[in-house]
This record gives structure tokens, C-alpha cells and sequence, in this order.
């Protein structure tokens, strides 16, 4: 037991003197050849990427029908959101790492990606790779490498890139692609839809509890691209997975179009549970550039007594918007989302969840810790419904703000929908509070520096979300709480 | 180790204490007694280095040094320590990461290396053992439900933890019951030795049973108007404090 306190503290303490020289890391840019197509959006467009991919027609249909619908859209508004106007066609939309020839191993993967990758602390050559963790790692368009593949065959997981998974296992992804989030669902979930370029596949065979942790890392690297990915989760009868999933870009002056699609699917006594740290590139300190983090990501409990769990670290991004979702509509189905949103500087974030239960007993439970420092905008939005199958339902919000200046803002926009459901219950509680002089100045007086209280006040105020990361990442979300804090005091 | 000379201080424009003469040498005792409002608090602020505490003349030396440009922390890292009289709450924050973070800040300012882990528990048990503290505050959040009697132990954990070399106690004898009272008074004399200065801040004189002082002295209306030996402070529980009221003692007056 003591041991164990140990090595956590020992962890804490060496994330306290990385703290030291701290900013965004990740900022570099990798020189390498790239396959990339011109910039703009067309039919044409959506064409060629299908074709790059090898696609089958349907998937190509689909496609097409997304983008048709997506001409007829306009891209929505949000009052909290200040959102520079976006040229679509100034956006590259498919930019590849030059192959020399087809990959049959990671030792074929080019020098320089995996001095990215190792850059970045995700080292993919067989000798390094981290141990538990199986990692697919997507640069720009495409997915570069994928470690532990043939040991999870093995068990029957499947986990490969998006592309590999359509022409090996088609007919899992007409199943299910677009069947929790479909092509017409908002408007950067149908723009992914016309011309997502690859991204993350999972399955979890009935019965298997997976061996390790299985993660993506996002990496955009070239100027003005939008990296467009999407990731399908698969947790058959009574499997269970936990996915973990990391992103960073180089610092760049332009802002940049993030827009993912996340979809999971979890049957009967399933469970899933993911984890996100977000680091993109939040802009500097005068809110130039960044990341436009716009990702849709929603999952079903399909089945009876199944659970999906959501766990975010927002730290970066100049804006992000989402709402990682769950739909309850098992009985006895289970729905948790804990956030916690940091922003400073002139970051955006408007992010929350939506609980929709449908199946009887279902239980969903939201903690958000929105942090705001600098001139920044935090938000919770979040959508409770309870319809009336869902008898003897139950949810549980709390929404807590800390406020680090008197520059910067804080709201909180609770939805509730109960349609005449007299046997559920809706629980939300909500509270906003400017980090307190008292703690401050007590932490000081027993010889704290002020970031380090500031952190350390921080770190608590989110300790119930943090726990809910596993170990490694954890520390690494730390350690970006305190990275993105820098300087949001005062 | 400490002189204070003719300090005066304001709060929100509103002058507090009027005029302080203190010396404090190493290994003494002082307690500064005083009805409310008398401006005790103020002192103990002050010195711990809060910002809306403004000095307005006079000065606070330590070990030489002037208090008034130092930033709380390095006075912290320096030596000072104050136990509040109402120590404050810090959510999710673990008490024993959190004393080891302390520790290990004023550790690096004296050039020393970390305390290792193991050896860290192992003081804080005993420490806490003979303070009377479970063992399970060891895993919870800073004073963050704590009795008031807790606080006032996990004050004194934190004193004998930390080693600092001037302790000022602020009414750390308030809200204690008796057993409490002896156990903490008990810990605040381990702590006390030739190179270990305290003032103690208090109302009543109980505690000086158990703690005797070297000196004490009377602040009244943000001045001290009388200063003794401990057979003071008995004076002042036999006659309470207004037959001082009189008195402008005050030696050396301050402009």
C-alpha cells in the first residue's frame, strides 16, 4: 500500500520539476515528402479520396450522400463562440506521407514519422513501444502504424486503421458506420462524413476482455489541412475495452479545422470506456492560431446492462466544441461523462454531453470541471433526456466552474427533458467559484511558489475526474493542466 | 531573529496596528496577548507576508533580513511559519502530498535534496502519533472536513514536519478542548528549542499553562502597552484587561 503512495508521489513530484520550463511542446514540424492533394472541396474531391483509398462503391455512396447533403448546410452558430469565418476551400483535405512501397512492418515505417511519434512520447518500433498500450498512430490523413495488431488477432480484437478495417472487414463497417452518429447529423459531422480520410477500428468479440489498453494518436503536421478522422468502436456481448486517445499539432499562425467523428457501439453487458487527452495547439498568447477542435462523438448502449464511460482532459485547441454523448437505450444501461475543460489565454471551449435515455433503469452520471484563466471562455452544455420508456431512470449532474482571473468567463447551460417520465429523476447541481486568496496564500505561507499553488488548488478542484484516467495518463493531463495554466493568474 | 520596529499597518485604508516595538531572539517565547480587535491577527498576517496588509512605516526585520521585499513563500522557505487561527480548506488536495510539497519547496531552498518517500511516511506517522492524529488524514484532502480540533493538530503536524524557526501561533488554542489543548501545547514544546523562537498569539491565558513564555505582552488598540514576564499573564487573568486601559505605556514611542 505504502509502496504504491510511493511511486504516485514520486511520479507527482517529477511532474512538479518538469513544470519548471514548461509551454506547448509539441509545437515542431516534422520535413517530410507528402502525398498531398490540392486544396478545395468538391465532388471531385470526395472522389479522389474514395479512390486513394481503394474504396468499395458503397462506402463511395456514402460519401457522395454526405457530401450532397453538407452543400445544403449551413455551418451553425453558438452565442458563447466567437468562430473566425472558415473558407472550406482553402483547406487541403488529404495529405499522406509518401510510402516507398506497401508497409508490411513498422521497421518500414519512414525514419522521420517515427522520430515524430518518439518526439511526441509514443515510440512505435517494436523494441521501444510502451508496454500494455496498443497504438494506432495517425499522421495527417492516414494511419502510419498500428502496434500489437497480430497479438490481438489472436484474441479475435480486431484494431486497425480505419482504411485497413474497410477493405478487410467490410461488412462490419457498413453495419455500423454512421449507425450512432449518421451522415446528416450536424454540420462538420456530415462535412467527416464526405471526406474522412482514415482514422481508428476496433472490435471486441464477444466474451474478451481486452488484454491492454488500446489508444490513437493524433498528430497534424502540414499547413492548412483538416485532419477529418473517425474512430468505430465495437464492444460485442459482454466484451469489455478501454480506449485512450492523445492529439497535438504544431504551432502554426493560421487556425486549423480539427473535425472528428467517434462512434461507439456497446451490446448487451458490454463496456467501453474512453479516455481523451486533447492537447492541440491552442493559439499563442494572443489568441493567433490554434486548432478548431469540432468532433462529434457519440455512443449507444445498445444492449441490456451495458456502459460507456467518457473521460476528457481539454486542455488545448483555440476553440473545441463537443459533446460526447451516450444514448441509453438498454435496460439497465449506465452513461458517465467526466470533463474537465481548461482554457486561458483567448481559448473557446463549449463542451458537455448529452444523456439520452431510452431503456427502463438506465443510469447516467456528468461531472464537468470547467477551469477558465487569461481572456477565455468556458462552457458546459449538456442535454439530460429522459423519454417516457426510460422508466425509473436516473441521472446525476454537477457542473463546477473555478474561475483563475477576472478577465475570463464561465457558463453553464443545463438542458432537461422529461417526457412524462414520473418515475425518473434528475439530479443537477452546479457551482462557480474564483480560486480563493485564503487557499492561495495559506499554500504560500507554507512555501508554495504561486504557479505551484495555482496548480496545486487546480489539481484538486479536478481530482475527481483525474481519477477516473488511467495511471499514465493521469500524470500526463497534469502535467497539461499546469502546462496550459502558465501565466492565468493575476 | 526577528525585530520589529514601530510597524505600522493598514488594512482598506484603515491603520490597524499603530506603532509595534517587538524583538523575538532565538529561542525565546513571547506571547502576545490582547483583547479582540486588538489587532493580533494583524500582526500574524503581516508578518506571514498577506498582501492587503500594507505597511505603512516602520519595519520587520528577520535574521537581518527585510521582510517587506520578500515575496510569502521565500519567507515561508525561510523560516517562518504561522499556524491559522482558522486554517483553510483545499479540496482534492491530499494532506500528505500536499505537507511533502511544502517540505521538499523549502528543502530546495536551503540546497537540500528531496526527502525520499519512504522516509517522508515514516516521520509524518510518528509525528501524527504523538499529535493523536489517525492515520487516515493522511489520505485526506487538506482540512477539507476536518473538526476544528483537527485543524488545529494538522497545524502543529505541519510546525513539526516542517522545522520552521520562528513559529507564530495564532489563537491555536481556540476551540480546543483541555486534552486537546495539552496534546498541542505538548507538540508545540517538542518543537521548541535554543535555536526555535514562537510567538504565541492567544486571548486567554490557559494555554500559558502549558506553554510557559519568556516574555509577555499586552496589545491594546493596535499598540502594546504593556510587556512582562509570564507572571503577566496571570495578572491579566485575575483582572482581565481593562485596568490597562489606562496605561499608554508604550516605551520608545513610534512617530
Amino acid at each position: 500500500m505504502d509502496r504504491k503512495i510511493t511511486n504516485k508521489k514520486e511520479e507527482e513530484r517529477k511532474l512538479f520539476e518538469e513544470l519548471e520550463n514548461s509551454e506547448y511542446k509539441y509545437g515542431f514540424k516534422t520535413e517530410i515528402e507528402m502525398d498531398i492533394v490540392g486544396k478545395g472541396l468538391n465532388e471531385d474531391i470526395v472522389r479522389l479520396i474514395s479512390k486513394k483509398k481503394d474504396e468499395p462503391d458503397f462506402l463511395l455512396e456514402w460519401r457522395l450522400r454526405a457530401f450532397r447533403h453538407w452543400q445544403t448546410m449551413e455551418m451553425p452558430e453558438w452565442p458563447q463562440l466567437k468562430i473566425n469565418p472558415i473558407d472550406f476551400q482553402e483547406i487541403i483535405y488529404y495529405a499522406a506521407p509518401k510510402k516507398k512501397k506497401s508497409l508490411k512492418s513498422l521497421d518500414e515505417v519512414d525514419e522521420e514519422i517515427l522520430d515524430t511519434f518518439n518526439r511526441l512520447g509514443i515510440p512505435l518500433d517494436e523494441q521501444k513501444k510502451l508496454s500494455g498500450v496498443a497504438v494506432d498512430a495517425v499522421f495527417d490523413s492516414v494511419s502510419v502504424a498500428t502496434t500489437f495488431s497480430d497479438k490481438l488477432k489472436d484474441l479475435g480484437v480486431i484494431f486497425c486503421s480505419f482504411s485497413e478495417a474497410v477493405k478487410n472487414h467490410p461488412e462490419l463497417i457498413k453495419k455500423y458506420l454512421g449507425s450512432v452518429v449518421p451522415y446528416r447529423d450536424n454540420f462538420f459531422a456530415t462535412l467527416n462524413s464526405a471526406v474522412f480520410s482514415d482514422g481508428t477500428f476496433c472490435y471486441i468479440p464477444k466474451g474478451i476482455t481486452c488484454p491492454m489498453d488500446l489508444s490513437s494518436y493524433f498528430r497534424i503536421n502540414t499547413a492548412n489541412i483538416g485532419q477529418f478522422e473517425r474512430t468505430l468502436i465495437i464492444a460485442e456481448e459482454g466484451s469489455s475495452v478501454n480506449y485512450l486517445e492523445g492529439c497535438t499539432a504544431p504551432m502554426r499562425d493560421e487556425n486549423q479545422l480539427h473535425a472528428a467523428v467517434v462512434e461507439l457501439i456497446a451490446l448487451d453487458d458490454a463496456k467501453i470506456k474512453y479516455s481523451t487527452v486533447q492537447n492541440w495547439y491552442p493559439g499563442d498568447k494572443e489568441g493567433k492560431g490554434g486548432i478548431y477542435n469540432f468532433v462529434t462523438k457519440r455512443g449507444i448502449c445498445k444492449g441490456d446492462n451495458s456502459k460507456i464511460s467518457w473521460t476528457q482532459v481539454e486542455t488545448g485547441s483555440a476553440i473545441t466544441w463537443k459533446y460526447p454523448s451516450c444514448i441509453l437505450k438498454g435496460d439497465n444501461s449506465v452513461g458517465e461523462f467526466y470533463s474537465v475543460a481548461v482554457t486561458n489565454n483567448y481559448q473557446q471551449a463549449d463542451t458537455g454531453t448529452k444523456m439520452i435515455h431510452i431503456g427502463k433503469n438506465t443510469k447516467s452520471t456528468i461531472i464537468s470541471k470547467g477551469i477558465s484563466g487569461g481572456h477565455s471562455n468556458n462552457s458546459y452544455r449538456g442535454l439530460v433526456r429522459m423519454t417516457k420508456s426510460a422508466s425509473n431512470s436516473r441521472n446525476f449532474s454537477q457542473c463546477d466552474s473555478l474561475l483563475l482571473g477576472n478577465k475570463c468567463g464561465a457558463h453553464t447551460f443545463p438542458y432537461l427533458e422529461v417526457d412524462k417520465n414520473n418515475s425518473s429523476k434528475v439530479e443537477h447541481e452546479a457551482t462557480t467559484s474564483r480560486i480563493g486568496e485564503n487557499q492561495l496564500f495559506y499554500l504560500q505561507q507554507r512555501g508554495l511558489s504561486m504557479e505551484d499553488a495555482v496548480s496545486m488548488i487546480v489539481n484538486g478542484f479536478c481530482k475527481e475526474v483525474l481519477n477516473e484516467l488511467p495511471m499514465e495518463f493521469a500524470v500526463e493531463a497534469q502535467k497539461l493542466l499546469d502546462i496550459s495554466l502558465e501565466g492565468s493568474v493575476g | 531573529m526577528l525585530k520589529i520596529e514601530c510597524l505600522s499597518v493598514e488594512i482598506d485604508n484603515k491603520e490597524i496596528l499603530k506603532g509595534i516595538n517587538l524583538e523575538v531572539n532565538k529561542g525565546e517565547i513571547h506571547a502576545i496577548m490582547g483583547p479582540n480587535g486588538s489587532g493580533k491577527s494583524t500582526l500574524t498576517q503581516t508578518i506571514a507576508g498577506r498582501e492587503e496588509y500594507k505597511i505603512r512605516s516602520g519595519s520587520i526585520l528577520y535574521k537581518g533580513m527585510d521582510l517587506s521585499k520578500m515575496a510569502p513563500e521565500i519567507r515561508a522557505r525561510e523560516g517562518i511559519f504561522a499556524a491559522f487561527q482558522y486554517p483553510i480548506e483545499i479540496p482534492g488536495v491530499n494532506n500528505t502530498y500536499f505537507l511533502r510539497t511544502a517540505l521538499n519547496a523549502i528543502r530546495k531552498h536551503k540546497g537540500l535534496e528531496d526527502v525520499e518517500a519512504f522516509d517522508f511516511l515514516k516521520l509524518v506517522k510518528k509525528e501524527m502519533k504523538e499529535i493523536g492524529m489517525s492515520e487516515d488524514m493522511l489520505r485526506r484532502s487538506v482540512n477539507e472536513g476536518f473538526s476544528g480540533g483537527e485543524k488545529k493538530r494538522n497545524e502543529i503536524l505541519q510546525l513539526s514536519i516542517l522545522q520552521p524557526d520562528l513559529a507564530i501561533l495564532d489563537e491555536t488554542d481556540s476551540g480546543l478542548d483541555i486534552d486537546a489543548l495539552k496534546i498541542v501545547s505538548e507538540g508545540v514544546n517538542r518543537f521548541h528549542g535554543p535555536e526555535k523562537s514562537i510567538i504565541l498569539i492567544t486571548h486567554y491565558q490557559r494555554l500559558l499553562d502549558y506553554i510557559k513564555p519568556d516574555f509577555v505582552h499586552v496589545l491594546s488598540n493596535g499598540r502594546i502597552i504593556k510587556s512582562g514576564g509570564s507572571e503577566l499573564a496571570l495578572e491579566l487573568e485575575e483582572k482581565g484587561y481593562d485596568w490597562l486601559n489606562d496605561l499608554s505605556e508604550a516605551e520608545g514611542e513610534c512617530k
